[in-house]
């Protein structure tokens, strides 16, 4: 299974509809696969933290909601993901490529890489780091339904060695 | 003028509109002049009061969206300025109350003050983009644009108390309302 394929197959199957981004060039095959479907609104953000605010307007529309973003990302929504998304217990998919792995090239990835579990751990946030396809399928495909049952975001980090 | 009349005169013209409110006194002031179910009040994440009314208004292309927003919580998520023009929704319509204060944490100036936010929004691209004493609201809500309209005011609260409901009735009622 492809890699990209199998995040978008448990996108699609998850029922996610709504999606925002902040790129990477990880997930670039993923957002043009995403651009490409007429079922899912994919709306481009400025940041990270202004699409956590559009994705919980968009579930109060009833919409499923999935952000797809680096884990820098992680570091510029903290507040907005404690005050807004599990104060209120919206549901998100956090579809996060986990930059500053084994593998990474650019040192400036590697201090926000290295503290990215331990930040998900201190926010009490369930994550998940599948090593294949196959289990990444799997995981986000039941991702929304545990986000649900959480009250919280649940976020799926894809090591560089995961592409 | 404070905050609380400009939010009194902005429900005389609502009807079945959405409202998204922005965090502290703003919503305070809201939910003792005009609770309603089709309020959604926020409790935390400053800022995001537009970002949250253009998911709704996204993914409700036939609901009309209204945000109250302040200057200070404008300033703190500029880009939102920039998503929003660039996606133009028709039923959103964004309102800045621009009291230059951070008016719940003790009134401290904001930067709004140096600024005309109706000229930056035109600058950005904002084809409505209004000081709320030169238009009609309704017109507003009903045209085919994003709108985007500031209300200025002098800064000040009034004594409306903390809202009593909890974050998950405020947003299980809202949901239901729609």
């Amino acid at each position: 299974m492809d890699s990209t394929q199998a995040i978008y197959d448990g996108l699609k199957d998850a029922g996610v509809d709504f999606i925002v981004s902040v790129p990477c060039v990880n997930l670039s095959k993923l957002l043009n696969m995403i651009d490409d479907d007429p079922e899912i609104t994919h709306i481009p953000v400025t940041r990270e933290e202004e699409g956590i605010g559009i994705c919980a307007g968009a579930y109060l529309g009833g919409k499923r909601t999935a952000i797809l973003m680096q884990n820098s990302g992680l570091g510029n929504s903290i507040n907005a993901l404690k005050s807004l998304m599990e104060l209120y217990e919206f549901p998100l998919l956090m579809i996060m490529s986990h930059r500053g792995t084994e593998g990474e090239s650019i040192c400036g990835q590697v201090p926000m890489g290295e503290s990215t579990p331990q930040i998900l751990e201190a926010m009490d946030f369930s994550f998940y780091t599948p090593a294949t396809p196959e289990e990444a399928y799997d995981k986000i495909r039941l991702a929304w339904e545990m986000s649900e049952d959480d009250g919280k975001p649940v976020s799926i980090l894809l090591e560089i060695k995961y592409w | 003028m404070a905050r609380y009349e400009a939010i009194k005169e902005i429900m005389e013209s609502i009807d079945d509109e959405l409202v998204i409110c922005n965090i502290g006194f703003p919503s305070r002031e809201l939910y003792e002049i005009d609770d309603r179910s089709e309020n959604f009040y926020m409790i935390g994440s400053m800022g995001l009061a537009s970002s949250i009314g253009f998911g709704l208004a996204m993914a409700k292309p036939n609901k009309d969206v209204v945000v109250i927003d302040g200057d200070g919580s404008l300033l703190m998520n500029m880009g939102s300025l920039v998503t929003i023009f660039a996606n133009n929704p028709s039923n959103l319509t964004w309102i800045v109350i621009d009291n230059g204060a951070y008016g719940s944490t003790g009134n401290q100036d904001t930067y709004a003050q140096k600024i005309d936010l109706v000229d930056v929004a035109k600058g950005v691209g904002f084809k409505n983009s209004f000081d709320f004493a030169e238009i009609n609201l309704n017109d507003a809500i009903r045209s085919d644009d994003a709108s985007f309209i500031v209300y200025k005011t002098e800064p000040g609260n009034s004594n409306s108390p903390i809202i009593d409901l909890d974050p998950i009735t405020i947003k299980e009622r809202f949901m239901s309302s729609i």
